[in-house]
């Protein structure tokens, strides 16, 4: 995938979660989350939030929740292990809450030290009851973050958008 | 924590004389008890009995997505330590009508009254102060609440109020635990019904 890839599919992204009403985003850095915050920080209504730790971001959304604004949590898949104690507010709560998670150690990853949780990702979302949405060809981002902003912000679940290493291309070591 | 003579049940009433003015958020155990004994178990309090370290991001939300409301986060140290990066999320972010008081009584209340870190030799309040909080207040005598209810009304937002308490229980109040329904109740007192 190059730059001009990474531009266009954030872009459209961006432009989907705007649509829905979405207006903070929580995050912790990554690259594949990088070119999103950009967009947020340089739009007047969106607020991009820097996290010290994921699991903050599942708290921030719900807070969000509570008085009725929109917000979307970014991360790269490992910060999905800081997160399962927290995604029990909204599992027990019935909050909606959607994850953007830009995967590590799935297809492609050159570093070990990714596979143990990248692999656990799938998991840890279906024991938590958050849906996911895996998105893998270009194609399918469109309808899957129709699909996950639906089940979120329309049927109250919690949903994961996850793109996959076949999607956003795996980093060379 | 020896100097500590506040009772925490007096605290919440002496620094919230109008407590239906503000959102609240409440972290688990002992600061969800004494929000609640204030309140009634009030519709604008979101009370937590689990997720250990979400109340300051939760209360943060909030904040940022009501920026014409004041939030109040009242959380306990051991709360506060599951999760004390979220102090950093809050001083980057600089919400002008965000207040955190930690009610620090040094133990874990809810499973014995097990010594914690502050306890020891761990200040929060210094913590607070290093993670960029705007204004940071420490207290722990009964004479010194008038002032931090000042604090709390006045100070540079976001605010930390440490109140180091003496042990002892928290008030004695049976809140509802549902999250569920205290989302809905919350919502639908914030938003209007329907």
């Amino acid at each position: 995938m190059t730059d001009d890839d990474k531009d266009a599919w954030s872009a459209r992204l961006f432009e989907q979660l705007i649509e829905a009403g979405v207006r903070l985003f929580a995050y912790v850095p990554d690259a594949g989350n990088a070119r999103l915050i950009e967009l947020a920080e340089a739009h007047n209504e969106a607020r991009p939030v820097l996290l010290a730790s994921e699991q903050e971001g599942v708290a921030i959304c719900a807070g969000a929740d509570l008085v009725g604004a929109r917000a979307v949590l970014c991360m790269q898949s490992s910060g999905l292990g800081n997160c399962p104690n927290f995604l029990s507010l909204i599992k027990g709560g019935g909050f909606p809450l959607l994850l953007i998670v830009t995967m590590r150690g799935d297809y492609g990853e050159q570093n070990p030290w990714q596979y143990p949780m990248g692999q656990a990702v799938e998991p840890i979302l279906a024991a938590m009851g958050v849906l996911s949405f895996r998105v893998a060809r270009p194609e399918d981002l469109e309808p899957a973050t129709s699909a996950a902003l639906a089940a979120a912000f329309r049927a109250g679940q919690g949903a994961a958008l996850v793109l996959s290493q076949k999607f956003l291309g795996a980093k060379a070591f | 924590m020896t100097d500590a003579e506040i009772d925490r049940r007096e605290l919440l009433p002496a620094l919230f004389p109008a407590p239906g003015d503000i959102l609240m958020v409440s972290g688990l155990a002992g600061a969800s008890r004494d929000a609640a004994a204030l309140t009634g178990d009030g519709d604008t309090l979101f009370t937590m009995a689990g997720t250990m370290g979400a109340a300051v991001p939760l209360g943060l939300g909030m904040a940022l997505s009501a920026p014409a409301s004041q939030v109040a986060v009242i959380t306990g140290d051991g709360e506060l330590l599951m999760d004390l990066g979220a102090l950093a999320t809050v001083a980057t972010q600089a919400p002008e009508n965000f207040s955190i008081i930690c009610i620090d009584n040094g133990r874990h209340g809810e499973t014995g009254g097990q010594l914690g870190h502050t306890s020891h030799r761990t200040d929060l309040a210094r913590i607070a102060e290093g993670a960029g909080l705007a204004s940071v207040l420490a207290i722990s005598r009964p004479g010194e609440i008038a002032a931090a209810a000042k604090f709390l009304a006045e100070a540079t937002a976001p605010r930390f109020l440490l109140v180091r308490v003496k042990a002892g229980p928290p008030a004695a109040y049976q809140r509802d635990l549902d999250p569920a329904a205290c989302r809905l109740r919350f919502r639908n007192a914030y938003l209007g019904a329907g």
